[in-house]
């Protein structure tokens, strides 16, 4: 048996052992998401209580199964049986349900969302059958909140890297064969072939070449990148190490995010692992390949996600795009060919690797193939990180996954793309999510952020959003995209203030189409494909705006006003205390009243009026003014 | 002189493909890129001032005046644009008196915003000194807010 071999051998042992042992062990969903809902907390609680019942259990951190929605969660597993998973919870909860679980076997199937697969405990649902699961397929995110991603051994017990030693005995062609016929397309935002990206690059002559992954994720609102790096980043760095054989590359970027620590935390680690055994460095697993790879960290630039302005940053320089041709494939990083792929793109590579072409190409829809996760995120029930079989509608994400629009309201529009894409409206939520159905639409996949919208959301205003952010970030290059961004956010903060007349909508549209075919790199392309949309869908609430400077989402400050309902009002006085420019007035006990002329609409006194109140009210700015 | 920053600058060597991690590390020590911290390193890698300056003003994430005791940051991302981090904002931006990019002039507060922390299930979201918290209301913002005036955080 190879060294290898008898590694795997170890660590499959080992996590055997850890799954199926006697001892309990409690897992903690310490992604960041778990982070942001108080894990640390917890997990603080958890140690207390054990220590004080005198209970010994393995504690391990784990990354985020997508359940955000249910943070902070912990699963635990007790007699080898398969963990179980209970969410939402709070200091208060846990140390009665370590007590009832662990110290008297009640398994409190009360709390329980569910359990993993293995040996099940009566009562208690498969985890996997639980709605916001069920419809989902998980490729990428198989050990996503599973195993430990800083320990390499729980990667290699679940087949990691069983890829790359298969890879390494095949020729770089037959790699790019495999990927190319297996149909995969980059998850990244474009959808182009995967395989012939790396055929351009292998043919390329220079040397050395590069590879690069692109974890910049600069979509505002989708964080799916974040999760894979933070739950597995060895699915990654396998993929990217795959990728560096086919093409011919000798030197390997992961260019992240500086806004995920985690992240680059959790490479960085993984890339130690690999380098002790070999999996990185010289003559990887004793063949002739060899590849160095180190994590660059961006310094906060949306527009360094474009291929272009990413090497430019790699190579200390201002992240501004240039104009392609020459492509990366042949003029990269310092004019030497490199290829660039998405975080999720190779995160999928391994698996088409290990399972094979036509076991990958048989999800997915006749153009695109497999799988692809999304941040589902807005104004739904349930909110994470899901993975689901291209060709899925928008109704089964929203309503069977999602679990429908939040607080029962009325579902308006869904933003795909990011600031690159476009709104839906309900009406089209029967729209397939594949590259080709959603460009039909006018908008486009993006990276997978899925953006949901209510009435309250004023489409307007998201317009506004999206231009206010992509006007921040557009680089200044090239004159289209500086001064047209500028110029559309003028209108749509005339729109929005209702002080537009019907012909800007016009010349909005106008310089929509200048911005669009005259810009030089992506940003700008594509800045105008927000406001497309919104106007083509929604084009009567534009029309109020405009006409009757009505926002019937009461959203747009200036075309609304707060009043306080003198029926509903108990005189509590805390809008008034909270009140930063002291427009309310009124005795204790007595109805307060809001001075209009004073009021700076920052909604303080709406949302800080006590919920058995609800006195305060948004209301469009011309009813009953004169009354 | 620091010796700091020429410690910084030797540990990556003065190629200039590492001069934004360098300008990473120098802000990290020093919570902000002075005046004297850039031309130290203009001076260190042989690279004009403004061609430091040119790279570092390109990149949000480089600040020029030093922030406050402690780094309020409001996310402004799509998800937690739709779930109320406007009124999020205007509630800091009220509350202590200041506009994003500001710092209190007891220097104990700086306010910012940014783009998307990755957390958008949890939305809205802000980040207190490298802690983040989630699912904000007003009312939830305002209790954190005040345990960090008390020096309770
Ligand atoms: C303004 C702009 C921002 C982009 N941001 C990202 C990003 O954050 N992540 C990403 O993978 N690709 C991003 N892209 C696309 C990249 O240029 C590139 O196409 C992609 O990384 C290729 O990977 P793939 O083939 O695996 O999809 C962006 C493009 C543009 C124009
Ligand atoms: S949009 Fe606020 S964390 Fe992503």
């Amino acid at each position: 048996m190879s060294d290898f071999e008898s590694l795997r051998q170890k660590a499959r042992s080992k996590y055997e052992e850890l799954r199926t042992g006697q001892k309990p062990v409690i897992y903690l969903g310490a992604a960041s998401c778990g982070k942001a809902a108080g894990i640390a907390s917890i997990g603080g609680k958890i140690k207390e209580i054990l220590g004080e019942l005198g209970i010994e259990s393995k504690l391990v951190e784990v990354g985020c199964v997508g359940m955000c929605c249910y943070e902070p969660m912990i699963y635990i597993q007790k007699d080898g049986k398969a963990p179980i998973c209970y969410g939402n919870l709070t200091t208060k909860v846990v140390p009665e349900l370590i007590k009832d679980f662990l110290v008297d076997g009640d398994p409190r199937t009360d709390l329980a969302l569910g359990a993993f697969d293995g040996p099940q405990t009566e009562g208690v649902p498969r985890l996997f059958d639980h709605p916001m699961l069920k419809p989902q397929v998980r490729v990428v995110l198989r050990n996503c909140g599973v195993i430990d991603p800083t320990d390499i051994d729980h990667y290699l017990a679940n087949d990691g890297y069983v890829a790359l030693q298969k890879v390494l005995a095949m020729t770089p062609e037959e790699v790019i064969e495999e990927v190319k016929s297996a149909g995969m397309r980059g998850r990244g935002g474009a959808g182009f072939s995967t395989g012939m990206k790396w055929e351009f690059c292998a043919k390329a002559s220079g040397s050395p070449k590069y590879m690069i992954c692109n974890a910049d994720e600069g979509d505002p609102g989708a964080f799916m990148n974040r999760s894979l790096l933070e739950g597995d980043p060895h699915a990654v760095l396998e993929g990217l190490v795959i990728a560096a054989y086919a093409i011919g590359a000798s030197k390997g970027y992961v260019y992240a995010r500086a806004e995920y620590p985690l992240a680059i935390k959790h490479l960085n680690i993984a890339l130690g692992q690999m380098r002790e055994i070999n999996l990185i460095g010289e003559n990887i697993l004793g063949s002739d390949f060899s590849l160095e790879v180190i994590v660059k960290e961006g310094a906060g630039a949306f527009v360094c996600g474009e291929e272009t302005a990413l090497m430019a940053s790699i190579m200390g320089e201002r992240g501004m795009p240039r104009p392609r041709p020459p492509f990366p494939a042949t003029h990269g990083l310092w004019g030497k060919p490199t290829t660039i792929n998405n975080v999720e793109t190779l995160g999928t590579v391994a698996t088409i690797i290990r399972e094979g072409k036509d076991w990958f190409s048989h999800f997915g829809t006749e153009k695109s193939k497999g799988t692809k996760t999304f941040s589902l995120v807005g104004k739904v029930q349930r909110t994470g990180l899901i993975e689901v079989t291209l060709g899925t509608t928008l109704q089964e994400i929203i309503y069977e996954i999602g679990g429908g629009i939040l607080d029962g309201k009325k579902a308006k529009a869904i933003q795909t793309g990011g600031p690159s894409g476009g709104c839906i409206p309900a009406s089209q939520f029967d729209l397939n999510v594949d590259y080709e159905s959603l460009t039909q639409a006018g908008t486009i996949m993006g990276s997978g952020g899925l953006i949901v919208m209510d009435e309250e959301t004023c489409i307007v205003d998201i317009a506004h959003y999206f231009l206010t952010f992509t006007k921040e970030e557009s680089c200044g290059k090239c004159t289209p995209c500086r001064i047209g961004t500028h110029r559309m956010l003028d209108i749509l903060h005339k729109i929005k203030t209702g002080k537009a007349e019907m012909k800007d909508l016009e010349k909005l549209h106008e310089i929509a189409w200048t911005v669009k075919n005259g810009s030089l790199c992506g940003l700008g392309q594509t800045v105008p494909n927000p406001i497309y949309t919104t106007m083509k869908y929604f084009e009567d609430e534009y029309h109020e705006h405009v006409e009757d400077r009505k926002c019937r989402a009461l959203v747009c400050k200036d075309l609304i006003r707060y009043h306080i309902d003198a029926e509903r009002c108990i005189g509590c006085g805390i809008c008034a205390g909270k009140c930063p420019v002291d427009a309310i007035s009124g005795e204790k006990k007595q109805t307060h009243v809001i001075e209009e002329s004073l009021c700076i609409k920052c909604g303080i006194c709406f949302h800080s009026c006590p919920p058995k109140a609800r006195a305060v009210e948004k209301i469009d700015a011309e009813v009953g003014q004169d009354g | 002189m620091s010796s700091k920053v020429r410690e910084i600058v030797e540990s990556h060597g003065s190629n200039p493909s590492n001069l934004i991690p360098i300008l990473q590390d120098v802000q990290t020590n020093d919570g902000y890129l002075s005046e004297n911290a850039l031309a130290e390193i203009a001076g260190l890698m042989d690279v004009s001032e403004s061609t430091i300056y040119g790279v570092a003003t390109f990149y949000t994430q480089f600040k020029f005046v030093k922030p406050g005791e402690h780094e309020i940051r409001i996310c402004q991302g799509t998800a937690c644009h739709v779930r109320g981090a406007e009124s999020l904002l205007d509630f800091f931006k009220t509350n202590l008196g200041i506009q994003p990019g500001e710092t209190t002039k007891d220097g104990r507060f700086s306010l910012e915003r940014v783009a998307c922390l990755g957390c958008c299930a949890l939305a809205p979201v802000m980040v207190i000194d490298g802690e983040v918290y989630g699912h904000l209301t007003t009312a939830k913002a305002e209790k954190i807010l005040t345990e960090y005036k008390e020096g309770k955080r």
